[in-house]
Parts: structure tokens; C-alpha cells; sequence
């Protein structure tokens, strides 16, 4: 006599999902985080797989996170390329979702969208103009239509007008990267050196903000696609690396700060998964500093918190309603630390050839 | 004089301010004085309290208790 063998989620299937970002050093990506949090979900069951760009990610070798990875070229290779290494990946693994985790890789990932849905590939981007609208370049702009503490910033494209910013600036200024890196730089020597780093490592054009003194803050925030935020957690930075990144965090209760992430997600209508860099100033205005478009590397608190975002945002890429957090968890710390993953040259000589592992 | 609301203290005299992530420490008078604060008592009340309970001359506590209470409103654990 034949018996069904029960599925203990919903979707009558394991999830197949595709998680970005596998990296861990001093600025980890978010992709082993967001792993965690989606496995610890007991609505679901899931097989994941790791999409890397070097060989040397850990996330690649935590094979009690990750089933299996597969190398895919890196962003500049543009849309063609990308979809032809996802195609073959989807051929083998039959993709149900895919959750990109970095910033340089979301504007090919968001103009495949609609073709990776064709194949039956969900996932849970914002449009372009939602991208674009918070981007570093277009910041300033952004804060002063909705009405957000936004420092003042000047993009530059030569180095000839990094001498004129003297004009409008007092310094301390910050040198940032579009995409990643800001420097703190107190004179103009200091500034031109930033420039020249930044520009190394991140190309043209470079942003020249105004510096805000305060307390830095993380907001992780998860939108619906349709103005309701389906949960805010925000995070004050207890110890800070010398890159800026958090490196331990304690979730906060405050409302302003809830207001201010709602109010983003409502005015732009996010879809998706953003962190807010807010420094909270001594006379309590919460000035916005950035929006990554991305969950952040420490977004495994959330789920530790009681507001599991990824394994939400899994829902939602599916097409489930997910009703919105109303409660989380105030005063759970996360405290990151670095461990030495031991593995084989044979894994490594694995996915170096044969860009699978 | 009021600890606010939210303020989570513990016996031991370890306080977190839950709107900021501020955590700090306190000796166990501290702890006493935060836990009387907590129970409305008003700034005289701790005052009289501790000087009935220990062997301590009040102007000079007062002195102290002043001090102390400037301490918690400058971190925002006084209303």
C-alpha cells in the first residue's frame, strides 16, 4: 500500500532558492545571512544555491548552508552573459527564486526580471526608478522631494572640481564611491588622496557629502512593492570596523525611527528588502546617509528579533500575502565574528576549474 | 523625577535604554536609588530612604544624589 509522504510546507516541494553575496570578509556580504535566516524558517523547506563571483567566498564551502554554487560572471559583463550562466544553472536546478545581495549586480539582475520570470525564476527587486530614485548620486534630490534629512552633497566627476567643493563645504567632508567606500577627509590633500583611492576602486563619479556628527544607525526594512512595510528593524552600531561596518548591533525601540524607514517605504513604494544608514544627530534629526537597495550582512538579526525578512521577502516572491510585523525583539544583540573554515584544495581546485562546487 | 518608561534595569544595576541601545552600570547604591526612582518615589523619598537604611550623612548625600540624578537625565534615563 502506497502512503504520501507529507511536505511539511505549503508549496508541496523543497524551494529552490538562489542566494548572491557568499563573501565574508571585514565588509561581508549579506548572502550567508540571509541563508541562515531563510533556513530557520519552519514554513518551508529549501535547497540553496550559492551564485559566486570568486573562488575564494566562504559561503561557497558552508556546505551545511549551501548545497551546491556556481561561479557567474561578474557585473560588467553586462545582462547577455549573466542570463546565459542562469539559464544552464536553471536547466540543472529548476530555480524557484533568486535573491541577489549586491549592489553593483541588482541593475542586471532587476532588467532581467521579467525574463527570469518567463523561465519561473521569482524574485523580489525594486523597479529601476525605485533604484535609481535612492541612489547615492540622486540622494540629496530624493531626501529634499520627500522631505527627509538628507546632507548636502555635491557629485563630482574631475578631479579639478574636488578643489571648488571648498567653496560650499566646511571640512570635515566625506569622499564616498557610488557604489561602495567613504573616507573622512579633513583637508584637501586628504580629499584628493580619497578621490584617487575611490576612483581606483569604484570608477567616476565620486560623491563629496557634508559630514552629519552623530549616532549611527541601521535601519533593515522590507516593502511590499506597494507602500506597506512588512518590517522595520532598526539596529544601533555597538563596535564599528574601521571600514564603517557593524561589527556588533543591538536592536533599538524607537518610533521616530520606524516612521522614517515606513515613510521611505511608503513614498517609494519599495519592493523588496533595503538597510537605511541614518546618523542620528545629538538634537534627534535622523539624517538619511544612504539607502542600500539590498538586505544588509547583518540581516540575520532580524530573524533573530522575531521579523524573519528573508524568509518574508521568499513568501512574497512567491505570491503570498504576508501580513506585516507589528512586534520584534528589543535590546537582541549580534556580535559578528571570524572563523577559520577549513576545507580542501580539491574544493577550491573544484570551483576554480570548473566554476562549480 | 522620573525613570522612563522603557528603561530596563536590572537588580544588579545594569540599565539599557532601549531607544538609543546605551547600556551602563551602576554600583549597588546606584542600582537601589534607580530601583526606588522606578517605584515613583520621589527625590526626597530615596533621600530619606537610604539615609534611614545606612549610616551615611544626608547633606552630603544629598550632594551625591543630586550629582547622580544630573548623571541620569544627561543620559536620557530621567524623564
Amino acid at each position: 500500500m502506497l502512503t504520501r509522504t507529507e511536505t511539511k510546507n505549503k508549496y508541496g516541494r523543497k524551494l529552490v532558492i538562489a542566494v548572491t553575496g557568499l563573501n565574508a570578509i571585514d565588509s561581508p556580504g549579506p548572502g550567508v545571512s540571509v541563508i541562515r535566516a531563510i533556513r530557520e524558517c519552519p514554513d518551508f523547506e529549501c535547497r540553496i544555491i550559492g551564485l559566486s563571483y570568486e573562488s575564494l567566498e566562504p559561503g561557497l564551502y558552508m556546505h551545511d548552508l549551501v548545497d551546491k554554487t556556481y561561479q557567474i560572471p561578474y557585473p560588467m559583463g553586462g545582462t547577455d552573459s549573466l542570463m546565459s550562466r542562469l539559464n544552464y544553472i536553471h536547466e540543472i536546478e529548476n530555480l524557484d527564486i533568486i535573491i541577489p545581495n549586491f549592489d553593483a549586480e541588482l541593475f542586471n539582475f532587476i532588467k532581467l526580471r521579467d525574463k527570469l520570470k518567463l523561465m519561473g525564476i521569482s524574485t523580489f527587486l525594486p523597479d529601476l526608478d525605485q533604484f535609481e530614485a535612492r541612489d547615492k548620486i540622486k540622494l540629496f534630490n530624493f531626501g529634499k522631494e520627500h522631505d527627509f534629512f538628507v546632507p548636502e552633497d555635491k557629485i563630482i566627476y574631475d578631479m579639478r572640481d574636488l578643489r571648488k567643493i571648498e567653496e560650499n563645504f566646511d571640512y570635515p567632508i566625506v569622499v564616498k564611491g557610488k557604489f561602495y567606500d567613504a573616507i573622512i577627509a579633513h583637508s584637501m590633500e586628504q580629499a584628493e588622496k580619497a578621490f584617487q583611492k575611490i576612483q581606483a576602486k569604484w570608477g567616476l563619479p565620486i560623491i563629496v557629502q557634508e559630514f552629519i556628527k552623530g549616532t549611527e544607525i541601521n535601519i533593515a526594512a522590507l516593502g511590499d512593492g506597494k507602500g506597506t512595510a512588512i518590517s522595520i528593524i532598526p539596529m544601533r552600531k555597538l563596535y564599528i570596523t574601521d571600514k564603517g561596518k557593524a561589527w556588533a548591533g543591538v536592536t533599538l525601540d524607537d518610533d521616530a525611527l520606524i516612521d522614517l524607514a515606513r515613510k521611505f517605504i511608503h513614498v517609494t513604494k519599495w519592493r523588496g528588502g533595503c538597510e537605511l544608514e541614518v546618523m542620528l544627530t545629538t538634537d534627534g534629526k535622523p539624517y538619511i546617509m544612504e539607502v542600500n537597495p539590498r538586505f544588509p550582512a547583518w540581516i540575520y538579526l532580524t530573524a533573530a528579533a522575531g521579523q524573519n525578512q528573508p524568509a518574508s521577502l521568499v513568501k512574497m516572491a512567491l505570491g503570498e500575502e504576508v501580513e506585516p510585523f507589528t512586534e520584534y525583539e528589543v535590546g537582541k544583540i549580534f556580535i559578528r565574528y571570524a572563523w577559520d573554515l577549513i576545507t580542501d584544495i580539491r574544493e577550491f581546485q573544484k570551483i576554480s576549474g570548473t566554476g562549480e562546487l | 523625577m522620573r525613570v522612563r518608561k522603557n528603561i530596563a534595569t536590572s537588580e544588579e544595576g545594569f540599565l539599557f535604554n532601549p531607544t538609543t541601545g546605551d547600556s551602563f552600570s551602576t554600583n549597588s547604591i546606584g542600582a537601589e536609588i534607580i530601583l526606588l526612582l522606578k517605584k515613583d518615589k520621589s527625590t526626597q523619598e530615596v533621600v530619606d530612604i537610604i539615609c534611614d537604611k545606612y549610616d551615611v550623612d544626608k547633606s552630603l548625600f544629598e550632594r551625591d544624589m543630586d550629582e547622580f540624578s544630573l548623571q541620569l537625565k544627561e543620559f536620557s534615563i530621567l524623564e
